[in-house]
């Protein structure tokens, strides 16, 4: 039995600690997913909150053909979705364009400007506290789609499956939005460590 | 050297240009690229130092992304979601 399997088991015992481990497991996760769909942090954890009393109530109905994490992300989807509607938000679009500048390129293709060695310093090089402030920036800039595919794939873990059930988009639209995110979290890391040639 | 493998070494590795590498590394990572792009795409990885970077670039973003903990929730956050529990259970 996973973790949250178990503590599906203990909510639907009317266990309030398991409540509780699911929101410190889960909200701020949802939070930062609901804010790519709403304009506001405030309309994003009334979204959540919404969630999570959508979640309640539906316990005795979830017949779990999927984890609970799913189910959950699943609702939070669709409610911050239509919330987000009503807002009348405009989704941005998926940008276009290489996802390395051209620029670093030569004419037959090769690199130019080739990337500076940091693959294995990343950590060693900046501390804890701001490697994670240049990824919390990093994935709050990205374009919402991509932040949304980044942030279950990549921080959450979800497998690609999870991810297209979860936000209802197809596996070739869901590693479109992959690739383009992981790229530009990459070229975050870049602007802070690639300035110095090997 | 040939005067074949000589003309092979003007071309970018196994023909794949850097600039198209860049562009399949998450079909690789994902593991969902054919196996003749794949070959193709492993066997220019080996010739350029440069893509070999990129790519090691991308896994540690991936990783590090997943280092990334949630914000901790404030004291007021937990409190009005205990409290919403609670309504919950006398809801009926």
């Amino acid at each position: 039995m996973d973790a949250d399997t178990a503590l599906l088991a203990r909510l639907r015992d009317g266990d309030e600690q398991a409540f509780t481990e699911l929101v410190g497991r889960y909200h701020s996760p949802m939070l930062r997913l609901a804010l790519s769909f709403v304009s506001s942090q405030a309309v994003a954890e009334e979204v959540v909150q919404d969630t999570w009393l959508a979640m309640l109530r539906g316990l005795d109905r979830f017949e779990e053909r999927s984890s609970l994490r799913t189910w959950l992300f699943t609702i939070l989807v669709n409610r911050a979705r239509s919330t987000g509607v009503r807002e009348a938000r405009t989704v941005p679009v998926a940008d276009a364009g290489p996802v390395v500048d051209a620029s670093r390129f030569g004419p037959n293709g090769a690199w130019a400007v080739p990337p500076a060695h940091w693959a294995e310093e990343a950590e060693n090089r900046i501390d804890a506290v701001k490697l994670s402030g240049l990824l919390r920036g990093g994935l709050d800039g990205l374009p919402g789609r991509q932040r949304e595919v980044v942030v279950l794939r990549d921080v959450e873990g979800m497998s690609s499956a999870e991810v297209c059930q979860v936000l209802a988009i197809s596996e070739a639209n869901q590693r479109v939005l992959l690739h383009r995110g992981r790229s530009k979290l990459r070229q975050v890391l870049e602007s802070e460590l690639g300035g110095r040639p090997r | 050297m040939s005067f074949l493998s000589g003309l092979l070494r003007f071309r970018t590795p196994a023909g794949v240009p850097c600039q198209q590498v860049v562009e399949m590394v998450t079909d690789y990572v994902e593991g969902v690229m054919p196996t003749v792009e794949r070959r193709r795409l492993e066997h220019h990885l080996t010739g350029c130092a440069h893509c070999t970077e990129y790519l090691a670039q991308i896994r540690e973003t991936i990783r590090l992304a997943g280092r990334v903990s949630p914000e901790d929730l404030t004291p007021g956050m937990r409190a009005e979601l205990t409290d919403l529990y609670r309504r919950w259970r006398t809801e009926g």
